[in-house]
């Protein structure tokens, strides 16, 4: 026992430890009934939304592409169903605006044919390294932790630049959520050859998955697994939020910081999300495009948390339908865990491929408390993962001294939340911090442009 | 005793007057030439660095004018054509006269015509609430009731509406500086043409949805049903994306447009007030000649009446709403009875 508390790491700067609450980690994934209507946001990912290369009244199948990437920094979308496309129309999405979406009618559910639907574990990787990267992009595959940064940017290392291991992203620390949890309990051996295909991509030799140990029946069942797989070790780790962010998780498994401003490429590291791995295992050797992903929903007054496999552009109503409705006493529906998540304004909202969790809070529990004077406590500077200043970042913010907000480094927050979650003048820190990046980044674009 | 005060005195006094001797020296060895009409012209400004010009303060613009060759793409809206005479004649040359330029609010969803959706909670500034959605309300183009322009305002110009919720902008002391433009991350504010009068006609939204979805959102959304398109005679409406906008290099107004508009959303600022219908009939049946006499005499009293206080829209509409309410109720109470 000793021994293995001695194996368990954390990052060593900041971090919170929200309560758990994952109701639903012990229960199974379901499968939930194909909607009568689906809509398919174009811009699901980072970067540039695709173009759509389907019109009202055409048919599609299972898997087809249905928008094309616009660009390297962007990805295929497939329709989820089968059915008719009624129209391209502007949807009220995730980021609480309307936006281009397509509509299927859904009839049927019928599948392209080079789709391997059956539940027969594939091990032999007959791929070559850069064909792997080229079918990960056509299958539309965006890391799944909830960034939705398009995988084959990811997988294509720059010049002059070298990854000599991968960190496969199991960590979780969102509170709630349990897809992630569920995808390596049940499809264990399919995320390990996934993660075998990812390091034939990169070339690499080593790989960890780390694994926070509030998931030890995961830890368990991956250990076990793990011994065929020659290079892939687990990584137990402390329950330490926001230990999934990638620098930290890098840093708690290696021991390496990525610079400021850096990428995890710097220090030779590339991090995917579990539930990537299973997409790309998917993707190439069952030839099945992201369509589909793990969704828990759960709350407190819910009256069945679950863990369901979602088509994307199912209606968050028909999520909230199978877990036994709205409870009487909701005050907010988000999107993603408690920490990170965007509170929800409607329930017709389509279910995306960043979309890890439903979550719904009852209303006690759901308002801000009023804002209070900062009395310096400094609280937010000892959480803050990243050692910035989030009292002072704010400040700078409000007064719109955008020079020093980056010479403050501003940049480099990770938007994890822990300053807000843990100021006791119920301060809307991060509220500030994400439009003083915002501002930024949009000074800096247009500097760069000029020059 | 007396001695040792003598000495510190000499001393001091010595010292002092090395330092001002060197003082001096560097003074004129690197003395920097700076021209001297740009105090003058600093001095002629308003002084407030609002940056309405496009330039870091007053001094900086002051600078710009005494470095350009000519004056045509510098003005300072504070001070308006009077201060732009002034700053040209300190340089000797030639500026145009310009039109001034007011804000006004292009959106006039107040919390009546407006279902709330949810309930924002975050930080109370407008630029938080739209980069988190697209707002509080089904509309996600119209005002977040927040009040980052008021907050933005150096001359105290704008208020919020604690009734409609709206901003309201004091057109006396507006002085079209840009500051709530670019505060507002909707776009609603515009700054448009002092006008005739200080009368303006504008399409109070900014909504592009479809007139279906537009008209639910809020009650007094432009649908873009281009009725007013057909109705104006100069050219001046334009529609695009579902919403009419109105050129005002165009307009003449004539108010047509506001007559002819179902969900009223263009307004009409500083105008007289309308002859009621009643009296119009009144006249109609009187003689010919005598209606012909009593319209042209209503037109120059229009033209003598002195402009009206700043009106604002939302409460125009809202007189507009309250009377054909009454209108029918009255209506309803005569059928009752």
């Amino acid at each position: 026992m000793n021994a293995f508390l001695k194996d368990i790491k954390t990052f060593p700067l900041g971090g919170v430890h929200p309560q758990e609450y994952k109701l639903s980690a012990d229960i199974p994934t379901e499968k939930l009934a194909l909607p009568k209507m689906v809509s398919i946001p174009i811009s699901q990912h980072i970067g540039v939304p695709a173009k759509p290369v389907v019109n009202a009244r055409d048919k599609v199948k299972v898997g087809q592409v249905i928008a094309k990437n616009e660009g390297f920094v962007s990805t295929n979308i497939h329709a989820s169903v089968s059915g008719m496309v009624t129209k391209i129309d502007r949807v009220l999405d995730s980021t609480g605006y309307k936006r281009d979406a397509i509509i299927i009618r859904v009839d049927g559910d019928e599948w392209l044919p080079e789709i391997d639907q059956t539940d027969e574990i594939k091990r032999e990787i007959s791929v070559e390294s850069d064909e792997i990267v080229k079918k990960i992009a056509e299958a539309g595959i965006v890391g799944l932790g909830g960034a939705t940064f398009p995988s084959h940017v990811k997988l294509a290392i720059p010049k002059g630049k070298k990854a000599d291991c991968l960190i496969i992203n199991g960590v979780e620390c969102e509170p709630y959520l349990t897809s992630d949890h569920r995808i390596m309990l049940e499809k264990t051996e399919e995320v390990l050859v996934g993660t075998q295909i990812l390091m034939k991509a990169l070339k690499v030799e080593q790989c960890w998955i780390g694994i926070e140990i509030n998931k030890a029946d995961a830890i368990a069942a991956l250990k076990k697994m793990c011994v065929q797989y020659p290079g892939i070790q687990v990584q137990p780790l402390k329950v330490h939020y926001p230990q999934g962010g990638e620098k930290q998780l890098i840093k708690a498994v290696l021991n390496r910081e990525v610079p400021a401003g850096g990428l995890p490429i710097d220090v030779g590291v590339v991090v995917q999300n579990v539930g990537t791995a299973f997409a790309v295992y998917e993707a190439i050797q069952k030839n099945k495009p992201l369509i589909e992903r793990v969704v828990t929903v759960t709350g407190k007054s819910v009256l069945k948390p679950s863990n369901l496999w979602v088509r994307i552009g199912t209606p968050v109503q028909e999520l909230i339908d199978f877990v036994g409705g709205l409870p009487e006493d909701t005050g907010k529906i988000i999107s993603g865990g408690p920490m990170m998540g965007k509170a929800l304004n409607d329930t017709e909202i389509p279910v995306a491929k960043g979309t890890s969790g439903i979550l719904i809070i009852p209303s006690e529990e759901a308002h801000r408390k009023p804002m209070k004077v900062c009395i310096r406590c400094s609280q937010c500077v000892g959480v803050c993962p990243m050692g910035l200043e989030p009292y002072l970042l704010m400040t700078l913010t409000q007064k719109e001294l955008y020079e020093r907000l980056e010479e403050d480094q501003v940049l480099n927050c990770i938007e994890c939340g822990s300053c807000a979650y843990t100021c006791p003048s119920d301060r809307p820190i991060l509220d500030y911090i994400r439009l003083g990046k915002k501002t930024v980044l949009s000074i800096i674009k247009e500097r760069n442009n000029k020059k | 005793m007396s001695e040792v005060v003598i000495y510190t005195i000499i001393s001091l006094t010595g010292l002092g007057l090395i330092a001002a001797a060197i003082l001096y020296f560097v003074a004129t060895k690197f003395k920097v030439f700076e021209d001297p009409r740009i105090d003058q012209v600093e001095e002629a400004l308003p002084l407030t660095n609002c940056g309405g010009c496009g330039h870091p303060g007053c001094r900086a613009f002051a600078e710009a004018c005494v470095k350009a060759d000519d004056l045509s793409d510098l003005h300072c809206p504070v001070g308006g054509n009077d201060t732009m005479q002034k700053v040209a004649s300190i340089l000797g040359m030639e500026v145009e006269e310009r039109d001034k330029y007011v804000a006004v609010v292009r959106c006039a969803g107040s919390l009546e015509y407006r279902q709330k959706t949810s309930i924002y909670e975050g930080a109370p500034s407008c630029a938080v609430a739209a980069s988190l959605y697209g707002g509080d309300t089904g509309c996600s183009y119209g005002c977040l009731y927040l009040g980052d322009c008021v907050k933005s305002c150096d001359f105290e110009a704008m208020y919020l509406d604690p009734v409609t919720g709206l901003p309201v902008v004091i057109e006396d002391k507006c002085v079209a500086c840009n500051a709530c433009v670019t505060s507002c991350p909707k776009d609603i504010m515009e700054l448009w043409p002092q006008g005739r009068k200080n009368r303006k006609i504008f399409v109070a939204c900014i909504n592009e949805d479809k007139g279906g979805t537009a008209k639910k959102a809020c009650e007094v959304a432009c649908t873009g049903c281009s009725k007013c398109e057909k109705e104006c005679k100069y050219d001046a409406i334009t529609i695009e994306n579902y919403l009419a906008y109105i050129d005002p290099e165009k307009c003449k107004l004539c108010r047509k447009c506001v007559d002819v508009c179902g969900s009223h959303s263009i307004h009409e600022i500083n105008f007289p007030p309308r002859k009621l219908k009643e009296d119009a009939e009144e006249a109609g049946a009187r003689g010919k000649r005598e209606k012909r006499s009593a319209a042209a005499s209503t037109d120059t009293a229009v033209l003598e009446a002195p402009p009206a206080e700043n009106v604002d829209v939302v409460e125009m509409a809202k007189a507009r709403r309250l009377k054909s309410r009454e209108a029918k109720e009255n209506n309803e109470n005569n059928e009752s009875e």
